[in-house]
């Protein structure tokens, strides 16, 4: 198997599913870019380059540069979705939600529901989330929390290139709107990944490390973090394992209960702030359902409850790092009563 | 219309500011130390400086993510601008906002902006407190081609017209949205005609003219403060740096951006019609280039060496701790 980054893996997804589905589209700000200029066609590609060639093989009718108008482009998106294309919309940046979210929760959201059951909304909104790159409190939000606690939505929150490729490729054949959520850092991260097409069904959570000791729960850029914290903590003789859930609706509770049965100690990993967002879900669900098995309190480690500030000291400290993971791990572990 | 040498050198200087600051800052960026990314104002100079010489810091203006020339213009203090971009504790947002969102109320400067169409509805909002406070003053909306398009902008264009607000909304049509040809995002190819339709008055200007921006901003300016409501004026511009720093540009050539250079720099035109014209000397302009270079020296030294936010601000300003 080679090699690929998340952008490649996004990429060859998009390229297989579109020519598996004439159906499928793209839509976004420049998804190809150069439109009406004297450079390059495609010169964009997406500005994270997950779109590019695109435009070449399928053409301006499937992949669509739109205006900068992200209320219309979500629209447009739920409104073709119901009328029978399966499009994959780009929001570039998942902070643009505030920009557009009408169309996604009152309206995408609830199509399936409010009209008793007789519509399918097969829309993928891919937004880019997370905090590192110097881009301040409009451009560096991780907004999941928010998709997650809407019903009629689903929710995908890769770590890897393998995990996006499967993902993507479930979203784009799913019948619901799904938001997926690719981490700004994180493109270039490389994985195996197949050539050929794959799936991964939503509500399966992988356990990227096994131990007995600790159950880390984590997302996202957050998963890489919890592993080196893992790795700092085995040498003191403290085995974490860590569950990734991939999609955070529908969440696979099984997997995190299974192991907080073995462990009785749990952690949440979380880049979002902290109000009402995954690692309060997740905690609520360990005192819900695994109350008897729990020998600690549960833990959470994430975000302050702030915007994201600017200056790169304050963004560092903003971010959950790995030290602070291992700091909070020692913690649920050294818990006595 | 007849400027006052007064006002001819305010405006040179202002633009010139602009000018050093920008193409400084291109340099700092590309040397490293300043963190995230920026979107220079470069060859637009003429209409954030045309447009705020109508305005007193009683005044509001809202903002793009192309806001360093707008901040300037409204009398943003330079080093505490610097400071800010290079993310430090004595910029104007405390280092915890950065290039995009530079904002000096006191100066009535309500923001740089994130958001592409973000900034309308906030003048609107900052002129209907003008209207109501019954205090004369005005707000400007600074928004780009991409931003025309945008719902927000559309809605906010409309509750001016209704409310009758003092409002002005200048279009800085600088060609390219990100990477995307304004001819291809606005579908009527017209900026100034489609505003035109919801009902006020608008215009559109040779954005390289100073003077024609002077001009239609000066009437839009005084319209709102008699009271007569909202107007737009569509300013023709260029910009000469990409979209942000770093941006390959591969939307236009190399050769097409030095042509813009040449042929749209609006300092360049201010220049030769002001001493062809003989109201001023080109010796004190250049007087004002070197000031200007010197005031840009200081302002990235002292950015440099500046301390970073104490940690603790990282919780400040929040309203509540969890």
């Amino acid at each position: 198997m080679a090699l690929k980054s998340i952008r490649q893996a996004i990429n060859e997804a998009l390229f297989q599913e579109m020519r598996r589905d004439p159906r499928v589209v793209v839509i976004g700000e420049d998804v190809a870019g150069g439109a009406a200029t004297a450079g390059e066609r495609d010169c964009a590609g997406g500005v994270f380059g997950t779109t590019k060639g695109l435009i070449a093989e399928f053409g301006e009718g499937r992949v669509i540069d739109t205006p900068i108008t992200e209320s219309a482009i979500m629209g447009a998106a739920a409104g073709a979705a119901v009328a029978g294309l399966r499009p994959v919309a780009e929001l570039m940046f998942c902070d643009f939600l505030g920009v557009c979210f009408d169309q996604i929760f009152n309206q995408a959201a609830k199509f399936r529901y409010m009209f008793g059951g007789k519509a399918k909304t097969p829309l993928v909104i891919r937004t880019t989330i997370g905090a590192g790159r110097g881009s301040a409190a409009q451009h560096s939000q991780s907004l999941y929390h928010i998709f997650t606690s809407i019903p009629g939505l689903k929710c995908v929150v890769p770590s890897n290139a393998y995990d996006a490729k499967g993902l993507l490729i479930s979203a784009i054949r799913d019948d619901d709107p799904v938001v997926f959520c690719e981490h700004k850092l994180m493109y270039d991260l490389q994985t195996e990944v197949p050539d050929e097409p794959y799936r991964i069904p939503f509500g399966e959570a992988s356990v990227v490390r096994e131990g007995d000791d600790v159950t880390i729960v984590a997302l996202s850029r957050m998963v890489h973090y919890s592993l080196e914290a893992a790795l700092a903590l085995a040498r003191e003789g403290i085995e974490c394992e860590i569950i990734d859930p991939r999609t955070t609706s529908p969440l696979d509770e099984e997997t995190i209960l299974e192991s907080l049965e073995r462990t009785g100690r749990l952690l949440v990993v979380d880049e979002a702030t902290p109000r009402c967002g995954l690692a309060v879900d997740i905690a609520a669900l360990a005192a819900d359902k695994a109350f008897a098995a729990l020998k600690a309190p549960p833990k959470r480690v994430t975000a302050p409850f702030t915007p994201v500030p600017f200056a790169p000291s304050l963004e560092k400290l903003y971010i959950p790092s790995p030290e602070r993971i291992a700091a909070a791990v020692r913690e649920v572990v050294g818990y006595r009563r | 219309m007849q400027l006052s040498r007064d006002t001819l050198l305010k405006a040179y200087r202002q633009m010139s500011t602009i000018r050093h600051f920008e193409e400084r800052v291109q340099e700092e960026f590309a040397k490293g130390g300043i963190p995230g990314f920026v979107h220079l104002y470069a060859g637009e100079e003429a209409s954030a400086v045309g447009t705020c010489l109508h305005l007193s810091a009683e005044d509001h203006i809202a903002s793009t993510h192309r806001g360093h020339g707008h901040s300037i213009a409204k009398g943003c203090d330079v080093e505490r601008m610097m400071l800010e971009i290079f993310g430090k504790k004595e910029g104007l947002c405390a280092g915890k906002g950065g290039s995009m969102h530079i904002a000096d109320l006191g100066q009535g400067m309500l923001g740089a902006n994130g958001i592409v169409g973000g900034a309308p509805p906030l003048a609107v909002g900052a002129a209907l407190a003008a209207k109501t406070l019954g205090n004369g003053s005005v707000a400007v909306a600074f928004t780009g081609d991409g931003g025309s398009s945008q719902g927000t902008t559309f809605e906010a264009l409309n509750l001016a017209v209704v409310l009758q607000l003092p409002a002005i909304f200048i279009f800085e049509n600088n060609e390219d949205g990100e990477s995307t040809g304004w001819r291809y995002a606005v579908g009527s190819g017209d900026i100034a005609a489609r505003v035109r339709g919801f009902g006020l008055p608008s215009v559109k200007i040779d954005g390289d003219d100073f003077f024609a921006v002077y001009e239609a901003a000066g009437e839009a300016v005084a319209r709102a403060r008699r009271g007569e409501g909202p107007s737009a004026i569509e300013v023709e511009t260029v910009r000469f740096f990409g979209h942000h720093s770093g941006d390959p540009q591969r939307y236009r050539s190399r050769e097409d951006v030095l042509k813009l250079r040449e042929e749209r720099d609006c300092i360049k035109k201010f220049r030769l019609r002001v001493t062809a014209a003989g109201l001023l000397e080109r010796a004190e302009l250049d007087a004002i280039d070197r000031e200007n270079a010197a005031l840009i020296e200081r302002a990235v030294a002292r950015a440099r060496a500046a301390p970073p936010p104490e940690d603790a601000a990282l919780l400040t300003d929040v309203y509540l701790a969890y």
